[in-house]
């Protein structure tokens, strides 16, 4: 009864396979407690190759550099330069409605810093020019008890927070240039968030509103974990170099 | 070393023994015993087959959405990150499973059982097959290799390592609270390049299938043809041959 396998036979030889599954494990203890350095040394080598590479094809590469396109709804979010517009409302003395062309009038700051993700990749030497958003609220003129921001993307979905305190920072910008060129659709055009000392998910792709709400309303990812403070290197249990 | 490696003349098998007679846990006679008794061999039973299928597809599911997670133009084209890595963290919590619970039933785990066993033992022709470089069949015709060769062999038990160490590294990943940093970078390291490694492997996988029909057949419907077994697989042959009828 049964398919009584021959044992003796299925038995014989040497327990290889057994070998191999209990040195993969162990290899992989290694490479998770190593595994780190390896992967800086990698970083090291393989960004300028990543920077100069016009196909593309070294993002395939882990570990190699560049912006890896995260966006939370089924499409990417579009919207037509000329049609774009920026509102700036909640607690605030007068509403803005700032087009495209509203922002390149104001005066313009540009930086020069590194984009850090909390997912571990960082993209070196990012050059980002827009509006410092402390001349925005200046502009919109904050009311008593307006401790906070929301900002919302008009993909529909995505929000982000920060206090007043952070976001008059002046390395905190409305951004609509990112590497030299207008913000890209894939890297949150026309008008984005820049939040340098902060992780990415803190920079709204996308952005269409900030609101003045007197306290803070956690963020998309925030509410799915990360730090609602997302200073680089000092939240998530993280200890990159600052960015800022 | 070399001694293993002669082509030594096959038993030759009973003409009417039958491994269908059997009514073990699988119900596979119809699919190939009735007219050519003794022609086919199962190969694979209902169990096996079905564990091998469920893998497939949750393998299936899981490159896809590393690929949408991972690659810059597919993560802009899908989007949805939420939903993608929760497809991808539960296809990999389950990945385990099929297995476990193959190899756990007394009756339909047995072959499931025999077969690991197989796999995990290594054999004098094994070394022999890499040697001649066997995953071109001519090279190593004649050699007696088990129901599993050496490619196979090591495939099986790569796969099971990796989805023992990227069940780690991804809960890592995942549930990354409790980790140091270094451990989190580390963790990713090691499941990235395991992915890719898991890439090439799968596909080398179906490569191989599809240049064997009737091995990718026998693992759709469980028997296999004595001649086939006579070519690639004459151990196993001979074991079926030898094993005394079970009463």
């Amino acid at each position: 009864m049964g398919t009584s396998e021959p044992l003796a036979a299925a038995s014989a030889g040497t327990p290889i396979g057994r070998r191999v599954v209990l040195g993969m494990l162990g290899l992989g203890a290694v490479g998770i407690v190593a595994g780190g350095r390896v992967q800086d040394a990698l970083n090291r080598f393989l960004q300028p190759i990543e920077a100069a590479d016009p196909t593309g094809l070294s993002q395939l590469i882990p570990a190699a550099g560049g912006f890896r396109i995260y966006s939370i709804t089924g499409s990417l979010p579009f919207e037509r330069p000329s049609d774009y517009t920026l509102t700036i409302d909640g607690m605030v003395q007068n509403r803005l409605t700032l087009s495209l062309a509203d922002l390149k009038s104001l005066p313009a700051t540009s930086l020069v810093k590194d984009f850090q993700c909390v997912t571990g990749w960082r993209v070196p030497m990012v050059h980002w020019t827009g509006v410092q958003l402390s001349a925005l609220l200046d502009q919109a003129g904050v009311l008593a008890g307006g401790n906070a921001l929301t900002f919302d993307s008009f993909d529909g979905a995505y929000t982000e927070s920060l206090t007043i305190s952070q976001a008059r920072r002046p390395d905190v910008l409305v951004a609509y240039e990112m590497l030299g060129a207008p913000v890209t659709r894939q890297h949150g055009g026309p008008v984005r968030m820049y939040v340098a000392p902060m992780y990415g998910y803190k920079s709204c792709k996308w952005l269409s509103r900030i609101t003045v709400v007197n306290k803070v309303v956690p963020g998309y990812w925030e509410n799915l974990g990360y730090d609602v403070d997302g200073w680089v290197g000092k939240s998530n249990g993280r200890s990159d170099a600052p960015t800022a | 070393m070399a001694e293993a490696t002669l082509p030594r003349p096959d038993p030759v098998p009973a003409p009417s023994r039958s491994r269908f007679a059997d009514p073990g846990s699988d119900n596979d006679g119809d699919s190939g015993g009735g007219g050519g008794a003794g022609r086919w061999l199962l190969r694979f039973d209902k169990a096996e087959r079905i564990v091998h299928w469920v893998n497939a597809v949750l393998f299936g599911v899981m490159l896809v959405t590393a690929g949408i997670l991972y690659l810059p133009p597919l993560s802009a084209a899908v989007g949805r990150r939420q939903l993608v890595v929760t497809i991808h963290v539960y296809a990999g919590l389950l990945l385990p499973f099929p297995l476990l619970v193959g190899i756990a039933g007394r009756t339909w785990g047995r072959r499931l059982r025999a077969d690991l066993r197989r796999l995990n033992r290594w054999i004098p022709e094994d070394r022999v097959w890499f040697r001649r470089r066997g995953w071109r069949p001519e090279r190593v015709t004649g050699l007696k290799q088990g129901k599993f060769n050496a490619g196979q062999k090591l495939n099986a038990a790569f796969t099971g390592g990796a989805i023992l160490v990227m069940l780690a590294t991804g809960s890592i990943m995942h549930w990354y609270k409790p980790w140091p940093l270094s451990w989190r970078t580390g963790a990713t390291f090691v499941h990235d390049w395991i992915a890719i490694a898991l890439f090439f492997t799968i596909t080398g996988h179906m490569l191989f299938a599809f240049s064997d029909r009737e091995s990718l057949d026998s693992m759709l419907r469980g028997p296999i043809s004595r001649k086939w077994a006579k070519q690639r697989a004459p151990r196993w042959l001979a074991e079926e041959t030898a094993t005394p009828k079970p009463d």
